[in-house]
């Protein structure tokens, strides 16, 4: 495959390597309703280096979704943002007015959905809608935009005469590799996928994951990866943040969480995938389920269903602190995670 | 089984295969397009299986495989085409051609996948295992309907039955959703349950449990299960004994273990070969195989498979390949193992 | 709130701590009353249907005069005496509107309910029996629904004696196919649900699954359609009476409207012998539009969201303006962006 060229001017250059893409500072969403306001994200914080593949791993309810939407302002009512900051080429996405956000959007981040049916306008071929991300942002000629998009289904795998076809006459793979390609229109340094494979089937799955690698090993862009698959997370992630009900619990290297997970609920997201090969292990989950974010348990809010729990975790909140190199938990089994030193 | 010694050596003499169900030569076709359209989908083709009494018998496949179909002709909610079901030896489709007997639907009973769609949200969950109860007057009389409901609670683990039996399905989590679906098919003391995807959409921690209360049934109950799903890692878990389907046909059966451990159809190594595995990266493998499942509408003759299989040769793209065993509980239909026997048992 | 019982030892295998009882929401919230109550303006529209319906039944009561009687010289325009004035014919007009709310607002109910139980019946057996049921009542139904309705009206009420049964009946066999399709395609629909095929496993038997299982599913749509039926009626039913095909000698605002015309209102100028009786079938219309408003949330569960978004940010004086980005509103001071709408 061809490795195409940057039509868009690339973001302004960083001090130095280390200077993160986009940082998420504090970030709060609240979803209204006639009962009062329910917070789906309690700040949150993270960063994503360039070229970085970060993983954020949750169930239902983490809010892993809303905060992939948030950092593009694509909430719909009854969401709102009620605090934080969303740091990104000097400008927090936060504050911005919809010319800026117009502009933005897509060039700058842009957004793999979860089901490509919903993502898909039914009625227009799949050539149309790339044509019309780039069109949207860039003064082109109808010839050219054309020509960029079938280069663009090219690099997603997909033969360049399926141009004219329409969503329904493609298999769901195609379709998934469809969606990339209209993300990646524009060649923004950050993609956020969310739960782009959960629609598929495992053999598709690995196809798609298989050209998201490649993808990115080509064009080099960084990835903010969500899924509630912890397997699939470790395959193609630099990072990994678990996030529950509405926080981040822990997050570190892949390898490292894989290998020495250290917060009692990724444990127990470990011990709840059956494994192929090895001894047939009783497997035992999580008992309990999450919270009812409207009244979140006090303290740590995992602590009703933790196997580990001490007194004092009902009462005061964890914070995500560094105990080891480079690795973080919010858990008062580790002190520094604990303000004020243990209990 | 018992042995009868001679003086030299045990020779074992095992009592007949104890099968609660059978399935034989099943296949389903739909028609599509209107009226003078003689086209069909054919959903499932020739599916011939067994479901022995107090056990898991897992169906694995992808979409299109034919599997929710499979547990839809067996739960009488669609009508086959072809084929026979064998209910405790008794040819069910001739003795109940219609509609399923109430003896049937008494024995035989199903868990849905959508845990958000298969209890209706207008109703309380005492009224949802009550009807059960009533329709097969398992028990008789308002006090008695009550305790087995609140039993029926109980024994999936929803606690405190009392305050739960009241509650409306959209209070409930999809977890607990799930296990009041199983406790409804439970209400009226069935040997078969069809299990279709029963844990696909419920988060991960939480999926173990209610595979675990599968496995806790089976044992202590004898309920045979169906388990029907796309994870071939939860069939291993689970199941005894593993069918993998592609395109509405059953292509390899074996008992779990040995169809992970030594797969002989290349479509199962090719599933084997897909299940995420967080040990090894993305890049040490070689790249996949493209290709999408066929189209079930008229299907050209042949293996299904042979569109994407790596080892195809020309005898596959004219013939499909019959049943081939490999060992006690092991069966292929694949033309690398021989052209087999056309038709089954 | 409670920490709930991990119980890791039972014989039990599975540990499910269901949340912590809920407080019992009154059925109020989920049920059509409530929605309405929730929604300002169909809230407003529930008032003035219950104004008109009180009126109505305290017609006896209320009504200054006999709507029959001739009580002063005609075509009074309105004064203390007379708060409508009084028609050609000496009649006071007040009590005319008072005592026509009873009939049209009658057949409007008798006919709205007929229609929908007659639509509930032959819609619901065409969708959920399919095959050669629902071949035939469909065609049925097609064929009330191509049979031009104004006609048919009209001729079916020149043929029957004149009364209000002739109406009532004229009005159910007009109008009871629309609702009757829509009845049909939503049954199609929740038909193919899990929880119905679960109710089919169970061994339900087919009546108790349509009007037990699928029913209740239905009840806004099934509301949404009487409260259209009702509006048809007392429309269709005062323009039939305003052609003279109804009873005259009833009180209804229909004849109300026939005798103002009769009585050449127009060319004297007495608008006050027919503005009352014709703002009265508006205002009830325009009140089952408003309270459709509330039903309306239920089939598009979005309009909900963004109604309960924007009451909450005016309780924190904001505005949702018309940008669509997601607002930024933080806490404890100004909001930024596009919150305010610039």
């Amino acid at each position: 495959m061809a490795i195409l060229e940057r039509h868009t001017t690339p973001p302004a250059p960083t001090r130095d390597a280390a200077e993160p893409l986009v940082r998420v500072e504090d970030l709060k969403v609240d979803y209204l309703s006639g009962r009062g306001p329910v917070r789906a994200v309690d700040g949150v914080s993270f960063a994503l280096k360039p070229g970085e593949v970060l993983g954020l791993a949750g169930e239902s309810g983490s809010g892993k979704s809303t905060i992939a939407q948030a950092m593009l302002r694509i909430l719909q009512p009854p969401a709102v943002i009620t605090g934080g900051h969303v740091h990104f080429g000097g400008r927090d996405v936060l504050d911005m007015s919809d010319d800026e956000l117009a502009d933005f959007r897509w060039r700058d981040m842009s957004m793999v959905f979860q089901s490509a049916m919903n993502s898909l306008n039914p009625v227009m071929t799949i050539g149309d809608q790339i044509m019309d991300a780039i069109r949207a942002h860039e003064d082109v000629s109808a010839g050219e935009a054309r020509k960029r998009a079938q280069e663009l289904l090219e690099t997603v795998g997909i033969e360049a005469k399926r141009i004219d076809s329409y969503p329904h006459q493609l298999s769901g793979g195609m379709r998934q590799r469809a969606v990339i390609a209209i993300a990646l229109a524009l060649r923004p340094p950050l993609m956020i996928m969310d739960e782009p494979t959960t629609a598929l089937d495992v053999v598709v799955q690995k196809e798609i994951m298989y050209q998201i690698t490649e993808l990115r090993e080509q064009l080099g862009f960084s990835i903010l990866f969500i899924t509630h698959d912890l397997s699939l997370l470790v395959e193609i992630s630099d990072r990994i943040a678990i996030m529950y009900a509405g926080q981040i619990v822990e997050l570190a290297p892949a390898r490292e969480l894989f290998e020495h997970p250290l917060h009692p609920y990724t444990q127990g997201l470990m011990s709840s995938f059956p494994a192929l090969t090895g001894e047939r292990v009783k497997l035992t989950g999580i008992p309990g389920s999450p919270p009812d974010l409207r009244t979140p348990p006090t303290g740590c809010r995992f602590h009703p269903r933790c196997a580990h729990r001490m007194p004092h975790c009902s009462q005061i909140v964890p914070q995500l602190a560094e105990v080891q190199p480079d690795h973080f938990v919010a858990c008062h089994l580790y002190p520094q995670s604990t303000p004020g030193g243990a209990a | 089984m018992s042995t009868i010694t001679t003086a030299d050596q045990p020779i074992a003499i095992t009592a007949p295969t104890d099968n609660v169900m059978e399935v034989d030569h099943l296949s389903v076709r739909f028609p599509v397009g209107g009226l003078f359209d003689k086209r069909a989908v054919h959903a499932l083709t020739d599916v011939s299986f067994t479901l022995p009494r107090a056990k898991v018998v897992a169906l694995v496949g992808e979409s299109g495989s034919g599997k929710s179909t499979t547990a839809k002709v067996l739960a009488r909610l669609v009508k086959p085409t072809e084929g026979r079901i064998l209910y405790q030896g008794r040819d069910i489709l001739k003795e109940e051609p219609r509609k399923a007997s109430l003896t049937y639907r008494n024995e035989v009973q199903m868990v849905f996948q959508d845990p958000f769609g298969s209890l209706n949200p207008a109703h309380p969950i005492s009224y949802l295992l009550e009807r059960p109860l009533r329709i097969h007057g398992v028990v008789k009389g308002r006090q008695a309907i009550q305790e087995r409901v609140e039993y029926l609670l109980d024994t999936v683990g929803l606690r405190p039955a009392n305050e739960v039996k009241d509650k409306f399905p959209y209070e409930l989590s999809g977890g607990q959703r799930q296990r009041v679906a199983f406790a409804r098919a439970l209400a009226v003391e069935p040997k078969v349950m069809l299990a279709d995807e029963p844990v696909s959409m419920l988060d991960v921690s939480i999926r173990v449990g209610v595979l675990n209360l599968m496995e806790h049934l089976k044992e202590k109950q004898g309920i045979s299960f169906l388990y029907i799903t796309h994870d071939i890692a939860s069939a291993r878990y689970i199941g005894d004994q593993t069918n993998v389907m592609y395109a509405g046909r059953m292509v390899e059966s074996a008992e779990s273990r040995e169809l992970i451990a030594a797969p002989a159809h290349p479509y199962t190594k090719l599933l084997l070969s897909a299940v995420p595995n967080p040990r090894a990266g993305l890049r040490t493998q070689e790249a996949p195989t493209r290709g999408e499942i066929p189209s079930l509408v008229d299907p050209p003759a042949g293996c299904p498979f042979a569109a994407r299989c790596p080892h195809v040769m020309p005898v596959c793209r004219e013939t499909m390949p019959g049943i081939t065993h490999l060992a006690a509980d092991h069966w292929v239909r694949c033309h690398l193992h021989g052209a087999g026997d056309a038709a089954a048992d | 709130m409670s920490t709930p019982p991990l119980d890791a030892t039972a014989a039990v295998p599975l540990d499910e701590a269901p949340v912590a009882p809920t407080r019992r929401r009154r059925r109020l919230d989920g049920s059509v009353l409530g929605m309405i109550l929730r929604n300002r303006k169909a809230a407003f529209g529930l008032a003035i249907l219950i104004f008109f319906g009180a009126v109505a039944i305290l017609a006896p009561v209320i009504s200054p005069y006999d709507p029959d009687k001739f009580v002063a010289r005609p075509h009074q325009p309105p004064s203390r005496d007379f708060l409508f004035g009084t028609t050609g014919s000496g009649e006071d007009v007040l009590s005319q509107t008072i005592w026509g709310a009873r009939i049209s607002l009658g057949t409007g109910v008798i006919v709205g309910v007929a229609v929908t139980l007659i639509g509930m019946v032959i819609g619901m057996s065409a969708g959920y029996f399919r095959g050669r049921v629902d071949d035939l009542l469909s065609l049925i139904m097609n064929v009330f629904l191509i049979i031009p309705a104004l006609p048919l009206l009209v001729i079916l009420a020149a043929f029957l004696p004149p009364g209000f049964w002739t109406i009532v009946a004229v009005l159910t066999v007009t109008g009871w196919a629309w609702g009757g399709r829509v009845l049909r395609s939503q049954t199609l629909s929740l038909r193919e649900k899990d929880f119905v095929s679960s109710a089919v496993v169970s061994g339900e038997n087919s009546y108790r699954i349509i009007f037990r299982e699928i029913l209740p599913n239905m009840m806004s749509i099934v509301v949404a359609g009487m409260f259209g039926a009702v509006t048809f009626a007392i429309g269709s039913q005062a323009g039939l009476e305003f052609l003279g095909l109804g009873n005259p000698s009833a009180i209804s605002w229909g004849t109300n409207l026939y005798w103002a015309q009769n009585n050449s209102a127009l060319l004297t100028g007495a608008w006050w012998t027919f503005v009352p009786s014709g703002a009265s079938i508006a205002l009830v219309a325009f009140a089952f539009t408003l309270v459709n408003y509330a039903i309306d949330e239920v089939t598009n569960p979005r309009l909900r969201s963004q109604r309960e978004t924007a009451n909450a940010l005016k309780k924190a004086h904001q505005k949702l303006g018309t940008s669509r980005a997601t607002p930024v509103i933080r806490e404890r001071g100004t909001a930024s962006g596009t919150a305010t709408g610039d």
